[in-house]
């Protein structure tokens, strides 16, 4: 006969097993569906991916299965994203350095913009579309290209700021103090000692900030117009890739939705080549960190 | 010369600086100012009860999206927390050190993901599989474009955001507290109940409520495998139309009906107002843990 505190003893080993086997699987499944996601895109996109579809913007028909690519998305993506990307930094930057430069961390300013910081990152992107959208008619803008650029730069530069603001909070005091001793006022302390201590994590908070804005549909939809051609200025339209996916999908041709499949691998290969790229590059930077 | 510069940089950033507080407020004043034309013909009471949505009519009820906003958010919430939150289990208390950190650049991924290439993937595999296999099992009829289908890919888009934050938590935790529980007899998994889960308890409900707001305002991901019907849904398998999907939908018909994009408008202000009520809640809970871990 087994004593009933063995039977306790066993009962919370099988519960501790149990728990550990669950927490595994749980961790295996969010794994597994990253997997999943970019295997099914990859595979379903092999029958449609060509160099044409790359290299040609759509012809006549194209959304009824006729010839033609995405060219016209692919550079409006990547000039929209890049546009926006520089133009978040442009506000990032002082708004960081003058939080860490000029305002203690824990001063007021500091606490209340980081607050206001995070409120804008949750804020849904179809709401900058439509907020977009109301600039657009102040300002009487047509949708565009620059349009397009406004809208995403506000929707990046709090990820941005963030991502930045977390690597420039951890640069010792001593740092700026020896600047100072040696004479060199707050600006140009924040230029050439903050901006250079926090190369890395400024690279990847623009890294991150370009991913979301290359890949975010919902804020471009009302502002950024469509079109098959590839933007020449910045009062032009300009496709992008989440809504040319978008579109094609929408469409009741199986070819067009092939081609769907085939952008969405094109984006997802943009996005993986961001994140790879910002870790090898992150790694190089560091050489200039005073540690 | 050099302080005139600092003093001139100094000046200039910190009105750069105060954009961030202007913006939130700016969005809220430019919506309400557009969407104000829609509350001189119907009163705001009917417009956030009444479900009768008929733009050509000039009936503008928002309810039914705001239902299927809601029915989508919790069936992910449903799903994405318990997962979430064991799978941060295992990786701050169980997995080796090569497994924790190989994670991190997983879940940046998946939180990097466009929101398309979500739907894409969802009209590929969750919906076919919602049609097929779950309806049936169920016993009824879907098209797999339903509350569901939705559910599930909106949970995939929020585990990062959950795991992410109550990761963070978990690690506040102290390893003593950890070693005083096993040294005491507990199994593992009694001590990361009874003391990490514990301790942790506000900073998980905090990520909740994060990922509440991420998904909430999840538009092109939804849009496409929820099937954007005008109605209250009755179950999982009914298609839903949520307020995000509703506003990306018409933005081409907008300017063409009377008074549709003020309503458009009018959507896009009550959906910032919730994410930004629980985005606050969520930032208030967080401060008070970190407060109190130090």
């Amino acid at each position: 006969m087994k004593a009933p505190a063995d039977s306790r003893i066993a009962r919370r080993k099988r519960t501790d097993v149990f728990f550990r086997v669950l927490a595994t699987a749980s961790a295996a499944a969010v794994l597994l569906s990253l997997l999943l996601i970019l295997g099914t895109i990859l595979w379903k996109s092999v029958p449609a991916l060509s160099l044409s579809m790359l290299t040609q913007t759509p012809k006549g028909g194209f959304y009824l299965g006729k010839e033609g690519g995405i060219l016209n998305a692919i550079a409006g993506s990547l000039y929209l994203a890049l546009g926006a990307t520089v133009l978040a930094l442009l506000l990032s930057l002082p708004i960081v350095l003058y939080l860490n430069v000029y305002k203690g961390r824990a001063s007021k300013t500091a606490v209340w913009t980081r607050f206001f910081l995070d409120v804008l990152w949750g804020v849904p992107s179809i709401v900058y579309g439509a907020f977009g959208f109301v600039i657009m008619l102040a300002l009487g803008l047509r949708a565009s290209l620059l349009a397009g650029i406004l809208t995403v730069a506000l929707l990046e530069f709090p990820i941005m700021s963030r991502a930045i603001d977390e690597v420039m909070r951890l640069v010792p005091r001593e740092l700026k103090d020896a600047s100072a001793s040696l004479g060199a006022t707050r600006f140009e302390t924040a230029l050439k000692v903050m901006v250079r201590q926090s190369a890395p994590g400024i690279l990847t908070g623009v890294l991150l900030a370009f991913g979301r804005g290359i890949g975010d549909a919902a804020s471009v939809l009302f502002t950024a117009g469509f079109t098959d051609r590839v933007p020449a200025s910045l009062a032009d339209p300009a496709a992008t890739l989440p809504l040319a996916i978008f579109f094609q999908l929408g469409t009741p041709f199986p070819e067009v939705q092939q081609r769907a499949y085939a952008s969405a691998a094109v984006l997802t290969l943009i996005i993986l080549i961001i994140s790879l790229a910002g870790r090898a590059m992150s790694r190089k930077v560091t050489r200039h960190v005073v540690k | 010369m050099r302080l005139l510069k600092d003093a001139l940089a100094r000046r200039g950033m910190s009105l750069v600086t105060a954009l961030p507080g202007l913006l939130v407020l700016l969005i809220v004043i430019g919506l309400f100012l557009k969407s104000k034309a829609i509350l001189g013909v119907q009163p705001l009471s009917r417009l956030l009860f009444s479900s009768a949505w008929h733009p050509l009519k000039g009936e503008f009820g928002l309810p039914p999206f705001i239902t299927g906003t809601v029915w989508v958010t919790v069936t992910s919430l449903v799903l994405a927390v318990p997962v979430s939150i064991l799978a941060a289990v295992y990786l701050s208390e169980y997995a080796p050190r090569w497994v924790r950190e190989s994670a991190k650049p997983v879940i940046d991924l998946l939180a990097g993901l466009p929101s398309v290439v979500y739907g894409v993937w969802g009209v590929i595999l969750v919906v076919p599989f919602v049609g097929n296999v779950l309806a049936p099992l169920a016993g009824v009829y879907s098209s797999g474009y339903s509350i569901l289908a939705g559910g599930i890919v909106l949970a995939i888009m929020t585990f990062p955001t959950i795991i992410h934050v109550t990761l963070e938590v978990f690690s506040t935790v102290p390893l003593a507290l950890r070693d005083a529980s096993l040294s005491l007899g507990a199994t593992k998994w009694e001590t990361t109940r009874h003391v990490v889960l514990r301790k942790g308890a506000q900073g998980i409900l905090a990520a909740s409520v994060l990922g509440f707001s991420r998904a909430f305002g999840e538009t092109m991901a939804v849009l496409m495998v929820v099937g954007n019907v005008p109605a209250v849904p009755r179950s999982l398998f009914d298609p839903g139309y949520p307020l995000p999907a509703l506003i990306a939908n018409n933005y081409g018909e907008m300017m063409s009906i009377p008074r549709y994009d003020a309503a458009l408008m009018m959507a896009a202000l009550v959906l910032m107002l919730i994410v930004l009520f629980f985005n606050v809640l969520a930032s208030r809970i967080l401060v008070r843990v970190e407060r109190r871990v130090r």
